[in-house]
């Protein structure tokens, strides 16, 4: 699903001591079936961004449009039910929010209330269970005697129960493991391509960035710094320190050892081991 | 003669009594000064270690002492007024209405004179970079800030040791460097014993000692350096280890002569350049 930003601004308490602006004259356009990583400095803009995309916060000007849903500055809000039926939200730690008795309860709460039958959930609650990792026998007990990483499992398979075409993404892996960081940052690249999902993915990972997205939208106090392919956006990397990003760290290696070692080693998403490889080759050659 | 500050002894664990064992039998010591990192995935038991720290919870069996006292509930208030701890998410650990009066509230608990709490307010909101927003609201702030206040407002009651649970686990790089920084410096200007519970690689090569947590048992107590020399079986527990020492163990096996285990790039390369030249 196409998703476009035409000049937004979003102001927190307009006309007020407290007024501030999160979102300044803001354009881009995802086309339908990227992955996109928005990425920038704590208090940058990203959460009030991604909350224009599901009609939570509607622009103070300009306007939002997903797929045929379009919130415009000043007028009411239409189709909002419509738009959040289609755009799927995995909160920081989601798993805050489960509440009901049982996990199969729990993954059914999103498609009920949004009026799909009993028989049609009850397939989904199946098929959203095993896409997140968990198994169909534990839907009878209770989401909160599951461990955090599986709760935050059972919350996710919640969010895709609803069939989501667009999957928006607030930092979904903070505070797992590296393994179930991994594990759940793969689940969602499988889910993105086997459901043709439209994937924005908010992270302070560049890491992530780098590995999944193939757009990356960098914000900086509410405007839109950057933005391009990821191995373009990472070879700025006095411009990202400059507001406060790093690039990811195997890109930084790289040009340290360049710089260095005078070797000129290029990433281009190659893995650890064939990055090793060259440069112990560069290496032993430059010192003979 | 290093001088232990808290110790373990012995300890077990388990929330209820049908559920399972989290700490098992478990002795450790954290020193005077030293920063002590734990790492261990997720339900390894590391967390609920750190609660027992601070009294917040009570083994079942073994004991717990903190600058020589038998945690009890006789001096509980005195042992946490020595061991301060910052939590993984700030919003559970608000109380002003300001970042001010936030970073007050203990102060005050706590008995500070005035004159000495304003001094104490400024000094520690700068440390964490926040001194802009002293009149600030904090449920306004965002995640990073928030976190920033809350550890504000544990040093500034100047504990004996500060425990950081995954304090950092919400912040953006730039914001965990910080948090460090921030660490480091305190240290240099007074003696405070610092345990961080951290998923964060790179902050365990800062510590001086790392203990690593499996399955409610100590899996490894050692230097960082030591640590990261286990590749396989760090993985094999479901952990991992520093980009760069991955990259020193690959560049190893290519035949390059990398001795040390090096804990960031400066080390890395400075090993490569002697290499470098010397051939």
């Amino acid at each position: 699903m196409d998703i476009t930003f035409d000049n937004v601004s979003y102001i927190y308490q307009p006309n007020s001591p407290f007024e501030h602006r999160a979102l300044e004259n803001l354009s881009f356009q995802i086309p339908s079936g990227s992955f996109v990583a928005v990425i920038g400095h704590t208090g940058s803009g990203k959460s009030t961004l991604i909350q224009h995309l599901n009609g939570l916060l509607a622009p103070t000007h300009g306007s939002v449009t997903v797929g045929d849903v379009t919130l415009q500055a000043g007028s009411k809000p239409k189709n909002l039910k419509a738009l959040r039926k289609k755009v799927g939200v995995v909160f920081q730690y989601p798993e805050h929010q489960l509440f009901e008795e049982t996990i199969e309860k729990d993954i059914s709460f999103g498609p009920l209330n949004f009026g799909v039958q009993k028989e049609e959930i009850k397939q989904r609650v199946q098929e959203t269970i095993e896409a997140v990792g968990l198994s169909s026998d534990m839907l009878e007990r209770s989401p909160f005697d599951l461990s955090g990483g599986q709760m935050r499992r059972v919350a996710i398979a919640g969010v895709l129960a609803m069939n989501p075409q667009v999957l928006v993404l607030d930092e979904p892996t903070a505070g797992l493991d590296p393994k179930g960081q991994r594990e759940i940052m793969d689940m969602f690249y499988k889910l993105h391509h086997e459901k043709n999902l439209t994937t924005v993915h908010v992270t302070h990972s560049m890491e992530d960035a780098l590995a999944y997205a193939d757009y990356v939208i960098v914000m900086h106090n509410g405007h839109m710094y950057m933005q391009g392919k990821p191995l373009e956006v990472f070879k700025e990397k006095d411009a990202l320190n400059k507001v406060g990003l790093d690039v990811p760290e195997i890109i930084e290696l790289t040009d340290k050892m360049n710089k260095r070692f005078g070797l000129s080693l290029e990433y281009k998403k190659q893995s650890i081991e064939e990055l090793a490889a060259e440069a112990a080759q560069k290496l032993k050659g430059a010192s003979v | 003669m290093e001088q232990s500050f808290l110790e373990f002894q012995n300890v077990s664990f388990q929330y209820r009594e049908d559920s399972p064992i989290v700490l098992d039998d478990v002795s450790i010591q954290v020193n005077q000064n030293e920063w002590v990192a734990v790492i261990g995935h997720n339900g390894s038991g590391k967390s609920t270690m750190a609660k027992l720290m601070n009294g917040l919870l009570s083994p079942n069996e073994g004991y717990v002492y903190v600058d020589g006292l038998l945690l009890s509930e006789e001096n509980i208030w005195e042992i946490r007024r020595k061991v301060g701890m910052v939590f993984q998410n700030p919003d559970n650990q608000f109380v002003g209405t300001t970042v001010k009066d936030d970073v007050a509230f203990g102060l005050e608990n706590h008995g500070i004179p005035r004159e000495e709490m304003v001094k104490r307010i400024a000094h520690s909101l700068k440390a964490v970079g926040m001194e802009e927003y002293e009149d600030h609201e904090p449920h306004r702030l965002s995640g990073g800030q928030k976190q920033r206040v809350a550890i504000a407002s544990v040093l500034a009651v100047a504990p004996s040791m500060v425990i950081l649970d995954e304090a950092t686990a919400m912040l953006d790089p730039k914001g965990r460097k910080e948090i460090m920084h921030t660490v480091n410096q305190v240290r240099q200007e007074r003696d405070v014993s610092v345990v961080t519970i951290t998923h964060d690689l790179n902050e365990v090569t800062l510590a001086d000692r790392v203990i690593v947590m499996n399955k409610g048992n100590v899996w490894f107590e050692g230097t960082p350096r030591e640590l990261f020399e286990q590749k396989e079986d760090l993985q094999s527990i479901g952990l991992d280890i520093p980009l760069v020492s991955k990259f020193a163990h690959e560049l190893k096996g290519l035949g390059l002569d990398v001795k040390t285990q090096p804990l960031n790039h400066e080390e890395l390369m400075d090993e490569l350049w002697t290499l470098h030249s010397t051939t």
